[in-house]
């Protein structure tokens, strides 16, 4: 196991949590730490998983999830398919090459459904991370998209 | 010594003490928050600020030390009107609903923001409002009231060792929770309580049972009996407006006669029959070559971290149960034949100093019918301090009543149960005369005595000297649980419990505990044993009888019934969706 081999290297101390996670992260292909792993981390160190988390989340940069750096949710709703003759998911689908919950092979866009962002009279809506788009079309997606691999 | 200025008075005080003490000495009032005596928090709130002569920024005057000529000023316009804007901001990501919660007039908060003069709401709210964790039987968590000052993370990380909650995320996202925002009941919580203990507001609370026992109590079939632990008749006054460290035993059986309970008894009853059974249990141990040291089990917040850090030593446990549920079992099992009684209509209330007590009385192993809890509620001293404001009775002006029989004839080595060091010492007293067929010159064990976290001493039985240690907080116990753990222990016996001074120190005792109340309900504790009559558990004329009239023998099978549980290793709830390689 990848995770046993880099643990083996560090002193079973908590100091060596961040250079841990550092390391692993970087060498594990998805480029994630998942709850199994934080488990065996803790555990190694002889110091409580809520330490490991507290760590995690304090910097920008680990990532918890299989997810990418941006997250593309997708209204489920109804009336964001009624009101839209073209289909925003399948339309992101091939736009990023992925189905939806998968995460691009560069780690930028993961895809997902989500349930009604709640702009019914918007529709059809999407929400990239915190920030909603709404009355979609073909076209300004792609150019949200670009905006989104350009700038951030 | 050193000499400074405090708003232009000269102060001296000792080298090393922080400007808030020295204000404090000096009778100079600085509001802090996240201050708390016993704990480490360093600066999270900065509402201590004062100003120094000299000095652009404000400091915090909890983390400064003071200096040969400091010229401190606490209250100019200037520190007023930062204490105000920083508590302010506080307020704009605090659920403020005051009415609507246990603190009300005993929250840090609140009486700060009345210090302060706020009056008004002068910046919008920010809060995002969360979800409140009350999956588990002892303590609710509301995220939304709490004010990140960091105390519950300094006692469950450094006093109790197990790091439940810690700080998640940063800046105006931060959070303190568990490990990815999971449920207290996921993580391998004690549900000790002193989380709950420490934190200024509300945002962490046993889980309140009020309504339940009200329920019961004006229920017309059912027969409430109630029983109170050693710890709770040194500290229920403090809930009531008395001093720390009053003795209010007498009070607090009125009190609750008063609230309606049927029949009024005292956990000290089986605290002198845990004696009996763990003392002989012990004897065996000893003599029959069983697995030592032995330890003690009845602290519920032990005995789940036993359970879930150290598995290896289950078998070191004593597998008596605690006093509160030896009671439970009783009460619904010989006391309901007594009495000729269904035990469906029996309701069955304690009065604990312990928000364990109550993860402990649901635990399945606990109903000794297989069916329903031997012990319905237990209460904290908060919420019997509740019950009593709530049916309008002046408790201090109560007159003393005696506990019922038969579980009201107690004696004063029950009573230090209470206090850590009195298990051990109430066994040495029992143990000894027992072993050794001679009575104790002395029954005061003064080495196992007092706050020190981890104390022993020697004692002969039968010829030989045999070590015993005393050890209280999680952080102590995992001490002795690694010396067992590596076959290095030196001791026969050791007694364990969770809060810091015992249950004096208890998670659902009255706020405010700090090193200084505990010692003060720890000496009213040994006052309460010294007026005693009878002082040694196995003289107790009402346990020789109900040995006599129904359980015929310790260790014998109606005991192993009643009286002894045993113990599985806790593992950590999985997570749902995957593969779980626990190493716990
Ligand atoms: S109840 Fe005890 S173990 Fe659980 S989070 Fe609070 S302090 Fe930690
Ligand atoms: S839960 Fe209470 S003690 Fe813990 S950080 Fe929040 S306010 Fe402080
Ligand atoms: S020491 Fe007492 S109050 Fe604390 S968890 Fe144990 S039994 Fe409860
Ligand atoms: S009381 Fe000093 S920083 Fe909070």
């Amino acid at each position: 196991m990848l995770l046993d081999k880099i643990l083996e290297k560090y002193p079973q101390q908590e100091d060596s949590l961040l250079e841990i996670l550092l390391a692993f992260q970087d060498a594990k292909i998805n480029h994630f730490i998942s709850e199994d792993e934080v488990r065996q981390i803790a555990s190694y160190l002889h110091i409580s998983e809520a330490k490991v988390c507290s760590v995690l989340s304090f910097y920008t940069f680990f990532r918890t999830e299989n997810k990418g750096k941006h997250v593309i949710q997708v209204c489920g709703g109804v009336p964001c398919h009624v009101e839209s003759d073209f289909n925003v998911a399948k339309t992101l689908e091939k736009e990023l090459g992925i189905k939806v919950n998968e995460t691009t092979e560069n780690q930028q866009f993961t895809l997902e459904y989500t349930s009604c962002i709640g702009l019914c009279d918007e529709a059809p809506a999407m929400r990239i991370d915190d920030k909603v788009y709404t009355k979609l079309t073909p076209n300004k997606i792609k150019a949200i998209l670009a905006e989104y691999r350009v700038y951030m | 010594m050193i000499n400074l200025k405090i708003n232009n008075i000269p102060v001296s005080v000792k080298e090393g003490t922080t400007i808030l003490n020295a204000a404090k000495q000096n009778n100079i009032k600085i509001p802090t928050l996240c201050n708390y005596p016993d704990l480490h928090i360093n600066s999270e709130c900065r509402v201590c600020v004062v100003e120094i002569e000299g000095r652009k920024g404000l400091v915090t005057s909890c983390s400064t030390q003071v200096r040969e000529g400091m010229k401190i000023i606490t209250n100019s316009p200037r520190v007023i009107n930062a204490r105000k804007t920083i508590t302010e901001l506080i307020l704009t990501n605090h659920d403020s609903n005051c009415n609507a919660c246990a603190k009300n007039m005993n929250c840090e908060l609140q009486n700060l923001s009345n210090i302060l003069g706020i009056d008004q709401a002068r910046f919008p709210s920010v809060l995002k409002m969360e979800p409140i964790d009350d999956h588990n039987p002892a303590l609710v968590r509301n995220p939304n009231r709490c004010i990140k000052c960091g105390r519950c993370i300094d006692v469950c990380k450094n006093i109790q060792t197990t790091n439940i909650l810690e700080i998640m995320g940063r800046g105006q996202s931060m959070k303190i929770t568990p490990a990815y925002g999971k449920y207290l009941s996921d993580e391998s919580c004690t549900f000790c309580g002193q989380c709950a203990s420490v934190c200024p507001v509300g945002a962490i609370l046993e889980k309140d049972e009020t309504d339940k026992v009200w329920d019961a109590l004006h229920d017309e079939r059912k027969r409430t009996i109630v029983q109170v632990a050693p710890a709770v008749r040194v500290s229920l006054g403090e809930e009531l407006g008395l001093k720390a460290g009053s003795i209010v035993t007498g009070k607090i059986a009125t009190a609750l006669r008063l609230l309606g309970f049927d029949d009024v008894f005292d956990t000290d009853f089986t605290a002198d029959l845990t004696i009996i059974e763990e003392g002989n249990e012990l004897i065996k141990r000893v003599t029959e070559g069983g697995t030592l040291p032995m330890l003690t089990s009845c602290c519920p917040g032990w005995i789940s971290f036993a359970e879930t850090y150290y598995p290896e030593i289950l078998p070191n446990l004593s597998t008596c149960k605690s006093p509160q549920q030896m009671f439970g079992a009783l009460a619904k099992g010989y006391y309901a034949e007594k009495i000729g009684w269904d035990p469906e209509n029996l309701f069955v209330v304690s009065i604990m100093p312990c928000t364990a007590k109550k993860y402990e009385a649901q635990r399945p192993e606990m109903r000794h019918d297989g069916k329903h809890p031997d012990v319905d509620v237990a209460l904290t001293v908060r919420e019997l301090g509740k019950l009593i404001r709530q049916m309008g009775i002046d408790f201090e002006s109560l007159p003393d009543s005696e506990f019922d029989n038969p579980f009201g004839i107690t004696t004063g080595a029950a009573a230090i149960f209470g206090t850590t060091g009195g298990v051990m010492e109430a066994a040495l007293r029992t143990v000894y005369e027992v072993v050794n067929k001679k009575p104790l010159e002395k029954l005061d064990f003064t080495d196992v005595r007092g706050l020190k976290g981890f104390k022993e001493t020697t004692v002969n039985l039968g010829g030989a000297d045999v070590k015993v240690a005393v050890v209280h907080t999680l952080a102590n116990a995992r001490v002795i649980a690694e010396q067992i753990k590596a076959g290095t222990s030196p001791y026969a016996f050791i007694e364990v419990m969770t809060c810091p001074g015992g249950c004096i120190g208890g998670g659902g005792q009255p706020y405010g505990t700090t090193t200084e109340v505990r010692q003060k309900r720890l000496e009213a504790i040994y006052k309460v044993d010294g007026k005693m009559v009878i002082r040694k558990s196995h003289e107790n004329p009402a346990i020789t009888k109900l040995y006599e009239e129904y359980l015929i023998e310790p260790l014998g099978h109606l005991s192993h019934e009643y009286l002894h549980t045993h113990y599985h290793q806790r593992k950590k709830q999985k997570p749902k969706h995957k593969n779980v390689m626990a190493t716990y």
